[in-house]
């Protein structure tokens, strides 16, 4: 039974399940993650199997449960925390950023801070405020942190098992309108490294690069491009801290185009670095400046508009017309 | 214990003759403060006379005495050195403890060794008993580096800057305690001025809730920078406790036993599986905040020399003299061995060396990154760039 087919969020339940049998340090705490299993029952079960000692109903207050997860793992635990929803995370943005990200330096190496703070993040599941974020970028731009996002049920079994083992703190962004998605997880298999991009789709005339819930979105876009006759590229990134600029790179020097497609604001945002970056290291490569597709510069607006605002089909295959015409 | 019987028990002694509210007018906005003497655990009073209390009884030898005595002494000597070191531009900033060593070394003596220690950045005399060499505590503030010690070899953290950040980490560390079976026990210090942040209230919270054994140390030196207790608080800080379901007791910060004997009961409760306690340590801080501090524009002279009458030194010298527990001798060999000590840290101030270039990037990541590595390596190329034009 190594393979199964399982939606993304039963992927996430079965790696922490066996991160919990695997290692006794391993504590799960968060909000409602005990009994309910999660408003999204990721951790549906695990209290059940494992106690209310490792499987910790924290107090509401997001603050304590990251600043608590950083004193146990001084004390040789390592806590998996959920933070219900994305916006929900910045009462606890203070000890991720002053605390957590820099204690390892601090302590000149002598303290690990391995700490994985899970953020169901994204919109398109048409919630309210503050349940459909992407700050990502915010996290991304802490030296100290390491921050990934899976976008199918591999991936999120894999990459939490790794950010778990990992001596540094991770945030680990879930794609929640992804929540639902089934995908192939062999449990058996040997997972790359968690830091690197894969290549999700294979193309030749252009590079998509994008992570989490927009990698489904530039496949439909690479398909839909396909029977236009363009063959696109797509490269699942993974990791937004490090990113795999050598994949990226080795993308578009084959492609020589780039796009880079995420939910969050364009502005100051992961692909504003992608494109420097990208442009500093293959600039006699390119046949065209490298593309954003992304969030506006305004507050994630409400439900019955959010489909305006996030990136679709048809952004993402504007973008790489745009792109090819240079 | 509950908060309701440890204030019935209190003495009615009007022992340090400090009101919490300063004005008429302050007093007629704060009606829980009104007309309200602090209520504080006092063992020794200012004119170091031994007196009793019903909860907190203590019996030290001569030599525990002499050695508490020894401990304040030479923490207010390292830390005049570390201001001067500061005048002299040695140190970028400093944060002094000075008339806050009863309340640091009280508490931290109540200690075992396998108790962990959470300090904000002014535990100078705390670090001192747990065996941190004093010049380590300089380098964060020389600016070689962010700590200077390892954590675990004297099971005390790294000085805390963002405001009661640590008592979040304390309350974990103790959670991990309490789940690996052991009878250790955990300290928090913060500030009065901390009582207001949001982590200290968190920090309460979960202690509570899991029943953590960890004990809060609040020193409320009185103001927070320019701010006094009054623009944290309307009731006094130690009931602050009660709300959250655990016991809170004041105590005469300026007197060591006192503080002593407060911890080691709130140590002992906390080792007993019955969960956290708030300590509020009532003192004063002398100096000023840090040395980019002006308390002159804040605070009043007359204020300060209240104080100083309450002295925490004064009156450990005074009743070791009264009770014959030191003789002329003792105090000679400590003046000397003050000295010593001063001189120790400032050698070991100036001769402390700069880091090298490139622990910028050091322990960045445990298991390295990507972004890291190649700054790093355009780092070395951009310095040996420099290196290769001196040579020509």
């Amino acid at each position: 039974m190594a393979v199964q087919k399982l939606p993304l969020a039963k992927a996430l339940n079965e790696s922490l399940r066996k991160a919990l049998e695997t290692d006794p340090k391993v504590l799960i705490m968060g909000e409602d993650v005990g009994k309910l299993g999660g408003v999204f029952r990721v951790t549906d079960g695990l209290q059940k199997d494992f106690g209310e000692d490792r499987v910790i109903d924290s107090p509401l207050a997001e603050s304590g449960i990251v600043g608590t997860a950083i004193g146990l793992a001084l004390r040789g635990y390592r806590p998996v925390v959920e933070i219900q929803f994305d916006g929900f995370v910045f009462p606890a943005y203070d000890q991720i950023v002053t605390q957590l990200a820099k204690m390892h330096a601090r302590a000149l190496g002598k303290v690990k801070m391995p700490v994985v703070i899970r953020i169901p993040y994204g919109g398109g599941i048409g919630a309210v405020e503050h349940h459909s974020e992407s700050p990502e970028a915010l996290f991304a731009h802490v030296p100290g942190l390491k921050v990934v996002s899976p976008s199918n049920s591999s991936d999120a079994y894999w990459m939490l098992q790794q950010a778990i083992q990992s001596d540094d703190p991770v945030i680990f962004f879930e794609p929640k309108r992804r929540y639902w998605d089934k995908g192939e997880v062999d449990t058996e298999a040997i997972p790359g490294a968690l830091h690197q991009a894969r290549v999700a789709r294979e193309g030749s005339d252009l590079t998509l690069a994008a992570y989490g819930p927009m990698v489904k979105v530039c496949l439909e876009a690479a398909a839909a491009a396909q029977e236009e006759g363009k063959s696109v590229e797509v490269l699942d990134l993974r990791s937004m801290s490090p990113i795999d600029f050598d994949a990226i790179q080795r993308s578009v020097e084959k492609t020589r185009h780039l796009v880079v497609v995420h939910e969050a604001p364009v502005f100051y945002g992961a692909g504003a670095e992608i494109a420097a970056r990208i442009t500093e290291r293959c600039f006699y490569h390119l046949e065209a400046p490298v593309l954003r597709v992304g969030g506006y510069h305004a507050p994630y607006p409400p439900a019955r508009l959010e489909e305006e605002y996030l990136p679709g089909l048809d952004r993402v295959l504007d973008a790489v017309d745009r792109s090819l015409a240079y | 214990m509950t908060v309701e019987s440890t204030a019935a028990r209190k003495t009615t002694r009007r022992s340090s003759g400090a009101k919490r509210t300063t004005s008429a007018a302050s007093a007629k906005k704060a009606p829980a403060a009104q007309g309200a003497e602090p209520e504080l655990v006092q063992l020794l009073t200012p004119e170091g006379e031994r007196v009793q209390h019903p909860d907190y009884d203590i019996d030290l030898s001569a030599e525990e005495l002499r050695g508490l005595y020894r401990d304040m002494v030479l923490t207010r000597r390292f830390d005049a050195e570390a201001t001067s070191l500061q005048r002299q531009g040695e140190l970028g900033l400093w944060a002094s403890l000075l008339g806050q060593e009863a309340a640091q070394i009280g508490s931290g003596r109540a200690l075992r060794d396998d108790d962990y220690v959470f300090p904000t950045y002014r535990e100078h005399g705390v670090a001192w008993v747990r065996g941190v060499d004093p010049t380590n505590l300089l380098g964060m503030f020389r600016g070689v580096n962010h700590g200077g010690w390892d954590p675990n070899s004297n099971n005390f953290h790294l000085y805390t800057i963002v405001i009661g950040s640590q008592t979040l980490h304390a309350t974990g560390y103790a959670m991990g305690i309490a789940k690996d079976g052991a009878d250790s026990a955990v300290i928090a210090y913060f500030g009065d001025g901390a009582s207001s942040q949001g982590d200290v209230n968190e920090a309460f919270t979960f202690s509570a809730v899991y029943n953590a054994p960890v004990v809060f140390f609040c020193q409320n030196n009185q103001w927070a920078i320019s701010e006094p207790t009054e623009k944290q608080t309307r009731v006094p800080l130690y009931q602050r406790a009660r709300g959250f379901g655990f016991p809170g007791v004041r105590v005469d910060g300026n007197d060591v036993l006192a503080c002593l004997a407060v911890t080691r009961s709130a140590l002992e409760r906390a080792r007993r599986g019955e969960g956290p306690t708030l300590v509020e340590a009532f003192t004063y801080r002398m100096g000023a905040h840090t040395t980019s501090d002006d308390p002159t524009k804040y605070r009043r002279d007359e204020e300060r020399e209240a104080w100083e009458a309450k002295d925490p030194i004064l009156r450990l010298k005074a009743y070791l003299e009264r009770e014959g527990h030191a003789d002329e001798a003792f105090f000679e060999a400590l003046e000397a061995e003050s000295e010593a000590l001063g001189k120790r840290v400032r050698e070991g101030v100036r001769n402390m060396p700069d880091p090298d270039d490139m622990a910028i990037f050091e322990n960045v990541y445990a298991d390295g990154h990507s972004l890291v590595d190649e700054e790093r390596a355009q780092f070395a190329a951009y310095q040996a760039s420099f290196a290769d034009g001196e040579v020509k």
